[in-house]
């Protein structure tokens, strides 16, 4: 076990490494002369806040010292959890505007991909050899996860939201509210919440409803369940053993799905301006904050590793053969 | 020798009755037929469309928000482009955009995926470990970064680097497969006659999974239709031209929704579902006729 999460750990620690490197590289080794022209791009009015962004700049690309000791402070600063300064809000620290918004894209997907993660399992395994059920989740599994997030979040913004007024289209909460812990705010909260949440959950439900099938209809074809159904066992017992086989396969493919999760929770949040990090990118992007993008991506990558490690933890605990050093997950 | 003379004379007829019984199979799969009749619709609605409309995409044509009439198949946007000339010339840079993204991450997959399961050893170990680095990495955080600060422009370079970070589940499937041909009697037979391992993977390991790999590649080619889409909608696709993402950005920018023109945002939406779930359901037809284990009698 030791060895495995020794592995594993050391593929995340690299991978943060190399995430790091690409968000030093790529401003000081794309062709031109990076702060010439993020400040002409960057269109502030301000003076001092030009003036603040070039002695930044100057500051953190360091001309005058060399490379491998701009490398060493870019990652002093990370460790002192410096992002830089966002120019869009200018003086406020990029951490700061980051966390602002973190709660809500976490809030919008946690619940959303257990959700979409525990509801397509269980929709896949029950379907699965049975012809009826089958033939209907089958296709609906395909066009789902075929489905563009954003189109499916557009669709239903439309549908539920402008033609039929059901639910906001945008915002996390009501302009005429400010927030705070009281029922009113909860409960507008709640609402803008829903069909963001509802598109998500959606979109990922087809893709794992068709590989628990695929997984339960193999795990049904091998020996051990020939051998129970040989012996007389009833079919809810093969099934149940069927399940717990096949849901190692989908933990490790929960893992790999992050990515295209967080993806597509960003997205989703940009058609309900939802005022979480998929948003602030937009805006980052809008505004040419880079130092806001780079911030974004760093946390972005930190979650999809933490989240990993969390996956890790769990496929020991669900599967013994891992612990004992057996067999099981390869790195 | 003459063994092995044999067999290369022998091999041709063996492998055309493979190929006549793979395509009798072909023919009979409602799920390969149905797939690939959607994805070349709109392939060719992509080749000939835009010959049929006169106006470039992005001109002002006709009256704004106009809904679909006869003379403007999809409407206008508010602007009063034709929403039918941008789908057209859209559908054309999603299937470059497939091509392009899927075939290099097609390629860089093999290369990695061969040389690793065949080579195995310090070789293996080194590019299993590049391979799960970028596989944890999220494809989208990094295209973010790339493309915000080299300011992607053109089809080419957004498919480029998508191609270059869509790789690795592709490479990691195929070093598998490969690991599982390595120790077979017929590399071994090439290994004794002297090839060396370039030829031994592209004549002996190669063919033997060319329908895994095919099957690899139309993931991968829907695959990179996905990502593209949500670069263009985030506002990173490329500057010049359309793309069916650029017209959902568009559409969801100018508050489409609001204003209710749902002729703007649901035909690209609509295309790339299509397009993509065809290619899938193409994909598990495709499974089904090379391996015989999961036909359906």
């Amino acid at each position: 076990m030791r060895r495995y999460f020794g592995r594993k750990l050391l593929v995340y620690a690299l991978t943060f490494a190399v995430a790091v490197t690409v968000n030093w590289m790529i401003p000081r080794f794309m062709p031109g002369d990076p702060v010439a022209s993020m400040l002409a791009r960057a269109n502030v009015s301000q003076p001092q806040a030009v003036e603040a962004m070039r002695t930044y700049y100057t500051n953190l690309f360091g001309l005058d010292e060399p490379l491998w000791r701009q490398y060493l402070n870019f990652w002093g600063a990370l460790f002192r959890g410096d992002f830089g300064t966002s120019i869009w809000v200018f003086p406020t620290p990029v951490s700061t505007v980051i966390m602002g918004a973190v709660p809500y894209t976490l809030g919008l997907m946690i619940p959303s991909v257990l959700l979409s993660y525990f509801v397509g399992n269980r929709i896949g395994a029950y379907a699965a050899r049975r012809k009826l059920l089958d033939n209907t989740v089958l296709p609906v599994g395909y066009v789902l996860t075929a489905t563009p997030y954003m189109w499916l979040a557009v669709l239903l913004a439309w549908g539920l939201g402008v033609v039929a007024g059901v639910f906001p289209v945008a915002g996390g909460y009501s302009f005429s509210i400010r927030p705070s812990l009281s029922a009113d705010f909860l409960l507008d909260l709640l609402h803008h919440w829903v069909l963001p949440f509802f598109s998500l959950f959606l979109v990922a439900l087809g893709g794992w409803a068709i590989g628990m099938r695929n997984m339960i209809i193999y795990e049904l074809e091998s020996d051990y369940s020939n051998y129970l159904s040989a012996l007389g066992a009833p079919q809810r017992l093969i099934r149940r053993y069927a399940f717990r086989n096949a849901m190692l396969p989908q933990i490790t493919g929960l893992a790999l799905q992050l990515g295209v999760l967080v993806a597509g929770a960003l997205v989703t949040e940009i058609v309900f301006a939802y005022p979480g990090l998929g948003s602030l990118i937009l805006k980052a992007i809008q505004n040419q904050d880079f130092f806001l993008l780079q911030g974004i991506f760093l946390f972005i990558v930190l979650g999809v590793l933490i989240a990993n490690f969390v996956i890790d933890i769990v496929y020991v605990l669900v599967d013994p053969r891992t612990r004992t050093g057996m067999a099981g997950a390869s790195a | 020798m003459t063994a092995l003379q044999e067999v290369a004379t022998r091999k041709p007829p063996a492998s055309a009755s493979v190929r006549r019984e793979a395509l009798y199979f072909a023919l009979r799969n409602p799920k390969l037929l149905i797939g690939a009749a959607i994805v070349l619709l709109f392939l060719l609605a992509g080749l000939v469309g835009p010959l049929l409309v006169s106006a470039t995409p992005n001109e002002y044509v006709g009256k704004p928000m106009d809904p679909p009439s006869s003379e403007y198949w999809f409407g206008t946007t508010t602007f009063g482009q034709d929403v039918f000339a941008q789908f057209v010339h859209g559908l054309r840079t999603t299937f470059l955009v497939g091509v392009l993204g899927g075939g290099i991450a097609a390629i860089v997959g093999m290369m990695v995926g061969f040389v690793a399961g065949y080579r195995g050893g310090l070789v293996d170990e080194v590019l299993n470990m590049i391979t799960n680095i970028i596989l944890v990495l999220p494809a989208l955080a990094v295209l973010l970064i790339i493309n915000a600060y080299l300011g992607i422009r053109s089809v080419g370079a957004q498919a480029l680097f998508i191609g270059l970070t869509s790789w690795p589940w592709a490479a990691r499937a195929i070093r598998a497969q490969t690991f599982s041909l390595r120790g077979r009697d017929f590399v071994d037979l090439a290994r004794l006659s002297g090839a060396n391992t370039w030829k031994i993977i592209t004549r002996e390991i190669g063919p033997n999974m060319s329908s895994y790999l095919l099957l690899t590649f139309i993931l991968l080619f829907g695959n990179s239709i996905l990502i593209a889409s949500s670069l263009d909608f985030i506002g990173l696709g490329p500057t010049e031209g359309v793309s069916l993402g650029l017209m959902l950005q568009n559409a969801s920018q100018w508050s489409a929704m609001q204003l209710g023109l749902w002729w703007w945002f649901i035909p690209p939406g609509a295309a790339i579902t299509a397009i993509v779930g065809a290619l899938y359901v193409a994909n598990v037809g495709l499974d089904e006729v090379f391996n015989p284990k999961l036909r359906q009698t």
